[in-house]
């Protein structure tokens, strides 16, 4: 057989490659060429080799940054996914409810995310605001501009409140792509309504369930305006996650060589991780 | 394994049906035998899927009842029925094998460990599937499935009747007679009774003793595949079995006597009265078509070989009439006359049969 070699095909994909080099490649570029030297202004470098990436991954602030983010991202991981799929199966499959329940649940994707941050703030300050004040008047103190539990608390509520609509769509899709058949054939089988989640629900929604949680992983770690709008990393450096710190040491401080070595560590391990649960996730399907 | 009898059966899907045609189901009165096999027959959307819900109990009907060995069932649940049921597309739980998904219907039964086991194993020997037990089910191909479905039904030895709703639609067609053949074989096996529900003559008539033929949402004739070939009830019946159909052209009666056109037309037996405000038509198998000196003025179009027989495509008075010949038949160009056998010629008023 011979192949035609077609070299106009390279036309075709030019403008997408010069997107992507611009978009990502070139940036990226970039951040690896800082990353590996020290700059004190006037464009004047110096070479610097990995000594950035041994000094973050050895210092002390990065470690807790680093599990800070670890922990807020396993909290509302585990809440949202069960939580999410609990809400899409009481979500009615037919009949003028569902555009309802639908909408409902878009309105928290809709609101721009400084918006998020900055309605959290008020709702949550303990002299004025409706969860705050509601909380204090139940005899509980609570403040979470002062103590880090509160605002790890509120932090996560507001995530939850956020994000969980996400998930409740993506499983709500998978469920509603189930044919009918199944639940008529587990009807007849006998099986009880944990059978039917667990056999039947469960393993149909796996696609849109791995994306969902791929996604909530993605996107958590990178968490950053809510934050910086609710809490600014605070109170002290409690809910300062990878991105708030990477911004500090990059805009706060300028110290673009560390900042960059930061993010290409953050980069690499969202992209490690990503792979990881993709490959657990996928890895039945292949055989 | 139970008898199973409908009585008085209608459904509708609307709330409050009103005319004929809001019915999804009309009124039907059927007696299935114990361990019979039936088909029900007919085009999409004739209410044979209603049906067969219905008896399953996934459908409540609006009116009548259903009993199995004469026990009222019509307000009980689909696993109180005791039924199986073999869907269009094969429903299996992915994330099992082959051995779990049959175990499955007896495990939610409580049933004990060694009983299901032994089920188990001999419905897979009867199945074929005893050497992918431990196999996950989700890799198995479309008939293995469909398999699977099956023998999730036949596991229950006390099962009252298994249904299957087109079961041969996604599979491959040189696997479909395959699988048809083992459907059939497993009715010999184990004499349970069951109900095929399908659009394709064949399956139907390969596989049933009795075929049920439905045409919106009524019952048009319920006989044997000998009974729907040679008699068909209705001028419906005549064009849904065989290919090409029945042909079905329109005639006078003068004197009790049957005319096409001015051709006298004989029929086996008499023709009753009262029949001269009806719409008037005989019906004639091709294979009871011949060419003929005298008889109906006829124009030959084409001939179409199918490789058993010729196929020849006539026009007579308008109407277009199929005429089967075999290699030795001579085949007539141009003008010529059909005779039709008058044991296998019917009289339909308002395409129902009255004579013939």
């Amino acid at each position: 057989m011979n192949k035609t070699q077609n070299q106009r095909a390279w036309l075709f994909v030019a403008p997408v490659l010069a997107l992507v080099a611009f978009n990502a490649l070139i940036p990226l570029m970039t951040v690896v060429n800082y990353s590996v030297q020290e700059t004190f202004g006037n464009n004047i470098f110096f070479w610097q080799g990995v000594g950035w990436f041994e000094d973050l991954l050895r210092s002390d602030r990065f470690q807790a940054a680093l599990a800070r983010q670890l922990v807020f991202t396993a909290i509302i991981l585990t809440i949202e996914i069960p939580l999410g799929v609990a809400i899409a199966l009481t979500m009615p499959r037919k009949g003028p409810w569902v555009s309802v329940c639908l909408v409902l649940m878009a309105l928290p994707l809709l609101i721009p995310w400084n918006v998020v941050g900055a309605m959290w703030n008020i709702f949550a300050l303990p002299e004025v605001g409706l969860l705050g004040k509601a909380i204090n008047s139940l005899g509980i103190d609570y403040n979470m501009t002062r103590q880090p539990m509160a605002a790890w608390f509120t932090v996560i509520l507001m995530d939850v409140w956020h994000w969980t609509s996400l998930v409740v769509l993506l499983a709500y899709a998978g469920l509603i792509a189930i044919p009918d058949a199944y639940y008529q054939a587990a009807k007849i089988d006998g099986a009880k309504p944990w059978a039917v989640f667990r056999h039947i629900q469960l393993p149909k929604m796996k696609q849109v369930l791995t994306i969902a949680i791929l996604l909530r992983f993605i996107d958590s770690f990178m968490i950053y305006t809510e934050v910086f709008v609710l809490t600014g990393g605070g109170p002290g450096n409690s809910t300062t996650f990878l991105s708030i710190d990477l911004v500090k040491v990059a805009l706060g401080q300028f110290d673009l060589g560390p900042a960059a070595a930061m993010s290409l560590i953050y980069f690499i391990m969202t992209l490690l991780a990503s792979w990881v649960f993709y490959t657990v996730m996928t890895r039945n399907d292949a055989r | 394994m139970a008898k199973i009898t409908l009585e008085k059966l209608r459904h509708s899907y609307l709330s409050n049906p009103s005319e004929a045609m809001d019915w999804a189901l009309k009124e039907l009165n059927i007696d299935w035998s114990d361990g019979g096999a039936y088909a029900l027959l007919g085009p999409s959307g004739c209410g044979k899927t209603t049906l067969l819900n219905i008896i399953s109990g996934l459908l409540t009907p609006s009116e009548g009842r259903i009993r199995f060995d004469g026990r009222d069932v019509t307000g009980l649940a689909p696993v109180e029925r005791n039924i199986a049921q073999v869907f269009q597309f094969p429903v299996i739980y992915d994330t099992m094998t082959v051995y779990d998904n049959l175990a499955f219907p007896l495990r939610n039964r409580g049933v004990e460990p060694a009983r299901v086991d032994q089920r188990v194993r001999e419905i897979a020997r009867l199945l074929e599937l005893d050497d992918m037990l431990s196999k996950r089910a989700a890799g198995l191909t479309a008939d293995g499935k469909q398999k699977i479905s099956m023998g999730r039904g036949l596991v229950r030895d006390d099962v009252n009747v298994i249904m299957f709703d087109e079961p041969l639609t996604v599979i491959d067609p040189h696997l479909k007679w395959k699988l048809r053949s083992k459907i059939k074989e497993l009715h010999q096996r184990v004499r349970a009774t069951m109900i095929y529900v399908t659009h394709d003559q064949t399956e139907a008539l390969t596989f049933a003793d009795q075929v049920v033929v439905m045409r919106e949402g009524e019952v048009v004739q319920i006989g044997t595949p000998v009974e729907l070939f040679e008699r068909p009830a209705h001028t419906f019946v005549g064009h849904f079995i065989g290919s090409p159909g029945m042909n079905v052209l329109p005639c006078e009666l003068r004197d009790g006597a049957t005319f096409v056109g001015d051709c006298h037309v004989p029929l086996a037996g008499p023709v009753g009265n009262g029949l001269a405000a009806a719409k008037l038509e005989l019906g004639v198998r091709p294979e009871f078509v011949h060419f003929a000196e005298k008889g109906i003025p006829a124009q030959v179009v084409r001939t179409v070989d199918t490789g058993r027989y010729r196929v020849v495509e006539t026009r007579a008075g308008g109407v277009r009439v199929y005429v089967f010949c075999t290699d030795d038949d001579v085949i007539p160009e141009g003008s010529t006359h059909l005779a039709f056998d008058p044991a296998r010629t019917g009289l339909y008023a308002d395409s129902w049969l009255v004579a013939g």
